[in-house]
């Protein structure tokens, strides 16, 4: 018998798949989420969007905010800990959490090394914007990814582009021949047998999912439509005017992506989505995407 | 063969994957009306909670209970084992109620006390690989319900007739003969209609 295998970590991950992971700051909101079909809760202080907003240093949350919501749900619960923040994890280890983001909504906690997660039980998802930071999570240990998107933003505009470049890079990535091969794992930063997997199989060995910046059902469908493997949603429930309605509309758009009746039906009497950002507004400083590559 | 992997959340290309290893050609099923050219049906793994709200809200409820009167198989893992189940510990309502059984979910606790094992199943010569991801267990049968694997005493595999049921994740592997016991339950099911 053995646990924190790649196999049962990534497997988790791979249950996932076609659902929509919604950032909870409290126990109703959890109970909320789960009632509305996600397959997973993400346990957070504050939602991007308010991060975004109150500035300073995020950091990991108070865990009586976690473990009130690990106790009223029956989904897996998920918790944000700081990039590099080897304790931070290692307490959410401790606590049971089902799944730990290493994520840079967060304030980083090292500009240089990320967690080394392969030491772990519990499995991690990561963050990339393009195939090198995917495949250095991977190496790492990270048995999940998703797009980093810009978080707290209601602006699908990032999470496209990330989704879009990455797996235009493994469509490149599949077409090399293996001298050329050896010169992009130089290129991209990454070890090159993660490389020749990719190279063979035309996919990432791990689930990716979407974030940063899903708004409404359409972003979610339309992300599920480039190739995402399922959505996380940050603060585009709760910081909408109607978090029940948004989050089954989010969670049908999600499964059934290709019906637009459906998603029109879905999408009717909503109220108004979470405000948005334009990404041209924020300042270098501000880009969360930034961080940890 | 054609089997359908119902695919309204979870892990459906992989079960596409293994029955198609195993010779039957997979369809992932999202709407009811492709039951109909079924001859057999897989509930996969995925968080049941979201699969069974799905399932309620784009009436699969009866649309599958009928399938299974047909007398056409039905294979659940993980949360699909759940979704099979008569009756669900803890829980006033159960989903599809076709296996008579009672299960509790998340039995060997959270994801850090998920694992993989060597188990022995009946009907299939060596030991499986199995993957338990916050897995369920079978924590009683009814009397026509077969039970063809247990780990630590619980009961992890059951077969009642044309319905098979593991607690674990078989298309996680690249062993397929699980897979391929249900191909031969769809065949001998498809034989006798």
């Amino acid at each position: 018998m053995e646990t924190g295998t790649s196999r049962v970590k990534r497997g988790m991950a791979e249950m996932q798949k076609g659902g929509v992971i919604m950032d909870v700051m409290n126990a109703e909101q959890a109970k909320i989420a789960e009632a509305a079909g996600a397959t997973a809760v993400m346990a957070l202080e504050r939602v991007p969007s308010d991060i975004r907003a109150a500035g300073g240093v995020a950091r990991m949350a108070d865990p009586t905010v976690t473990e009130e919501v690990m106790k009223v749900v029956s989904i897996p619960v998920m918790a944000k800990a700081r990039i590099g923040h080897i304790v931070e994890a290692r307490v959410l280890e401790a606590m049971g959490v089902d799944y730990i983001d290493e994520s840079e909504v967060l304030t980083p906690a090292d500009e240089v090394f990320h967690i080394s997660k392969n030491d772990f039980t519990v499995p991690f998802v990561c963050g990339a914007k393009d195939l090198g930071e995917a495949l250095r999570r991977i190496q790492e240990g990270a048995a999940m990814l998703r797009t980093k998107g810009e978080p707290g933003t209601g602006n699908i505009v990032e999470a496209v582009r990330h989704l879009r470049l990455i797996n235009g890079q493994i469509r490149k990535v599949q077409a090399l021949s293996k001298d050329e091969l050896y010169n992009e794992a130089k290129v991209l930063g990454v070890p090159y047998e993660l490389l020749l997997n990719v190279h063979e199989s035309g996919k990432l060995p791990v689930v990716n999912f979407a974030a940063g910046g899903v708004a409404t059902p359409s972003d979610a469908a339309l992300m599920m439509e480039l190739g995402a493997d399922g959505v996380f949603v940050g603060s585009g429930i709760f910081k909408s005017d109607n978090p029940e309605k948004f989050a089954r509309a989010i969670v049908e758009a999600t499964t059934h992506y290709q019906d637009y009746k459906l998603i029109a039906e879905v999408s009717k009497n909503l109220g108004a989505p979470m405000k948005g950002i334009e990404i041209s507004k924020l300042d270098a400083s501000q880009r969360m995407q930034d961080r940890g590559i | 063969m054609k089997i359908g992997v119902l695919a309204l959340q979870g892990a459906v290309a992989e079960h596409m994957r293994s029955l198609e290893a195993a010779g039957a050609e997979a369809v992932a099923v999202k709407r009811m009306e492709q039951l109909d050219e079924l001859d057999g049906l897989v509930i996969p793994g995925g968080e049941s909670t979201t699969i069974g709200k799905l399932i309620r809200k784009y009436n699969f409820m009866e649309a599958i209970q009928s399938f299974s009167q047909q007398g056409k198989p039905l294979f659940g893992t993980c949360a699909g084992l759940i979704l099979l189940a008569d009756r669900i510990e803890g829980q006033e309502e159960a989903h599809l109620r076709l296996m008579d059984m009672i299960v509790a979910r998340n039995a060997f606790g959270r994801q850090r006390e998920s694992f993989e094992t060597d188990l022995d199943v009946k009907g299939i010569d060596e030991p499986v690989r199995a993957v338990f991801i916050r897995a369920p267990l079978i924590k009683e049968v009814g009397k026509n319900v077969d039970v063809l694997s247990t780990y630590k005493g619980e009961i992890v595999t059951a077969r009642q007739g044309h319905l098979l049921a593991s607690s674990y994740h078989p298309e996680l592997t690249d062993d397929f003969r699980l897979h391929a016991y249900f191909v031969d339950m769809v065949k001998e099911a498809a034989a006798s209609r």
